[in-house]
């Protein structure tokens, strides 16, 4: 795969001239904050962003969306998105939680509906130029991505460094006007990638990532859980925000024939109460501790079970800004383990 | 078996595939009996699997077969009004149309694994329903397995169900079955009590037999207490158990137990496969 440069004037042409024929959306301002949205214009992008407000995987598995459609007989459809689109500006850590999700939705049970969206995208994600309040994706070995994008682009300064991740890359990077990317500029992207890999680090994890499948399994019954979820709401923005919560809900609704209708998936999350509720009233994880907890054994040490140990945390922060009574920072808790329990 | 294998063919793991009810009638005031045939391919499944009923409109619910493979017409559910769906699912009559997907849950019962072996089933209410496909499916199968028997335990007299099934158990000289119900009345002559109550009269050797347990949430941990008691090891004891359920397939996360999703490791659990996951019981 080839290693370009492309300067910022010839960047913006390409991207007006990718919106001309193609559905892009782009990292903008929304408020004070950023997030993704269909972009209009290349100078509307903002590469420079923080922390987009929702990670970029409503984009392959929407808040709700419609998974089989019904005729009056009851007989199913599936339904299927099949849109082409360019996901621009996707920061490394949530490419690594794009990665993770294409090995949940693929593997064993293939999920056509999540991996058909994720065909059609082509992913230009680049690294982070601003670090934002909370990211702690260096303690979690995520502050860099090495592979999942179709474009990674490293900003130094006069100019990107374009990296074509696949062949789909290689071919839409061909449409811009580039140059081979010189020694000079491979240097300043390295330079920039090493200091992301210190600086993107607003909170220190005490121990390895890869320690914290053994730190959870000492720490099933500690103290921590029930002391932090006596103020929990339950109210699910740790898991709203979440680049790897990816947990639904499906239901049915009729169309105004009342005969035909839709099946449809929604974001679900199990900090919420009523997410194991069955019938006869009987709910298995009724507690918030165990819901609580329940949340840093999924990213923890569940999750990556299916992962090959991959933590299912990459360090954005999101929650960490997200929940009210601040109790979601997943560093202070794994930090408290280790102090508590030590390493192994 | 079911879908798994069939991941490259890329079909949409959540598009049910057409079925129609044969027959349907009410067992008691609570429980509908509803016999089910595939349109297209026969469902080809184990005890102890499930399937997802769709009721347009209303949803999915996932409901454990509860007849034999054994017998090919088609199959049984047994379901219970207590939701959008179940409720759904019971204005279904012989002829209607209905949704299935399934067979789900890789973990059925071990019909292989503990032939030769004598058998006991212990359920609770309609715990029975899932139990008597491998009930059955053993009884077909006589000669495979040593001795069977079955301990029912019902809330009153109203919830009992499968009546000329039971009498049938009941007479067969190579079935000990035996019931008690919590709450009893002038017309019940059997025992009474709790399920665990009938354990300690089943008289062959516990420690070669093979516990199968399904019932209410509350049911399992008097059960195993009482299982340990008569030392009976874990990795004789095999669990069937519930959770919310939504995908079947390990993607909603609604079923997780700990690391164990009831859909795809379950619904048919080791005891001992449970030791380090203290959601379970």
């Amino acid at each position: 795969m080839s290693i370009k440069k492309i300067t910022k004037q010839a960047f913006a042409n390409f991207i007006d001239n990718l919106i001309k024929t193609a559905t892009v959306y782009g990292v903008q301002p929304k408020g004070e904050r950023f997030d993704f949205a269909p972009l209009a214009s290349a100078k509307d992008l903002r590469l420079d962003y923080d922390v987009t407000l929702l990670p970029p995987k409503r984009f392959f598995q929407p808040t709700t969306e419609t998974l089989l459609t019904f005729d009056g007989e009851g007989r199913y459809k599936s339904n299927f998105d099949n849109e082409n689109f360019i996901l621009l500006g996707v920061h490394p850590y949530d490419m690594v939680a794009i990665n993770q999700m294409d090995k949940i939705f693929s593997k064993d049970y293939y999920d056509e509906h999540y991996m058909k969206r994720r065909n059609n995208a082509t992913i230009i994600a680049c690294d982070v130029l601003t670090p934002s309040e909370n990211v702690f994706a260096a303690s979690m070995g995520m502050a860099t991505v090495s592979e999942g994008f179709d474009i990674l682009l490293t900003d130094i300064g006069d100019g990107y460094v374009a990296e074509a991740g696949t062949e789909k890359g290689n071919a839409l990077l061909a449409k811009a006007e580039t140059t081979d990317a010189n020694e000079k500029d491979l240097e300043k992207r390295q330079k920039l990638q090493q200091d992301n890999q210190k600086n993107l680090n607003k909170h220190k994890l005490k121990c390895k990532p890869s320690d914290i499948p053994n730190l959870l399994e000492r720490a099933y019954k500690h103290p921590v859980w029930e002391e932090k979820a006596k103020t929990c709401f339950s109210c699910g923005s740790c898991n709203t925000v979440c680049p790897t919560c990816y947990c639904f809900n499906v239901q049915d609704s009729f169309n105004w024939d009342l005969k035909s209708g839709k099946r449809q998936r929604t974001w679900d999350g199990c900090l919420l109460d009523g997410f194991t509720k069955v019938a006869g009233e009987h709910e298995f994880r009724s507690n918030r501790a165990d819901r609580f907890r329940h949340r840093f054994y999924r990213k923890g040490k569940y999750v990556p079970e299916k992962l090959n140990g991959q933590i299912s945390c990459v360090g954005c922060g999101r929650c960490v800004g997200a929940c009210l009574p601040d109790i979601a920072n997943p560093v202070k808790v794994f930090n408290r383990l280790v102090d508590d329990l030590g390493l192994l | 078996m079911g879908q798994s294998c069939c991941s490259s063919m890329k079909r949409d793991i959540y598009l049910p595939r057409p079925a129609t009810v044969k027959k349907s009638r009410m067992m008691n005031g609570t429980e509908l009996y509803i016999h089910i045939e595939m349109d297209e391919e026969p469902l080809d499944f184990l005890p102890g699997q499930f399937v997802e009923v769709s009721i347009a409109g209303f949803g999915e619910a996932p409901i454990t077969i509860s007849s034999s493979p054994t017998r090919k017409d088609g199959f049984e559910l047994v379901v219970r009004k207590t939701g959008n769906v179940t409720n759904a699912i019971h204005k279904l009559k012989g002829g209607d149309k209905l949704g299935i997907r399934g067979p789900l849950g890789n973990g059925a019962y071990p019909v292989e694994q503990t032939k030769g072996k004598d058998l006991v089933f212990i359920c609770g209410g309609i715990g029975l329903v899932p139990q008597r496909s491998f009930i059955n499916y053993a009884l077909d199968k006589r000669a495979d397995y040593g001795k069977i028997s079955i301990l029912l335990g019902t809330k009153c007299r109203d919830q009992r169900f499968f009546h000329s099934e039971i009498a049938n158990w009941k007479t067969r000289s190579d079935v000990t079955f035996m019931e008690t119900i919590d709450q009893a009345d002038n017309c019940w002559l059997d025992d009474v009590g709790v399920v665990t109550t009938l354990i300690p009269k089943i008289d062959y050797d516990f420690s070669k037999s093979i516990f199968l347990v399904c019932g209410p949430p509350v049911m399992y941990k008097f059960v195993l207490l009482s299982l340990k008691k008569e030392n009976v090891p874990p990795e004789n004891i095999y669990v069937n158990l519930e959770r919310k359920m939504k995908c079947g397939v390990g993607k909603c996360g609604h079923c997780q137990i700990n690391d164990k999703y009831v859909c795809i490791d379950g619904p048919v659990f080791r005891y001992s496969d449970l030791a380090s996951v203290p959601e379970a019981i």
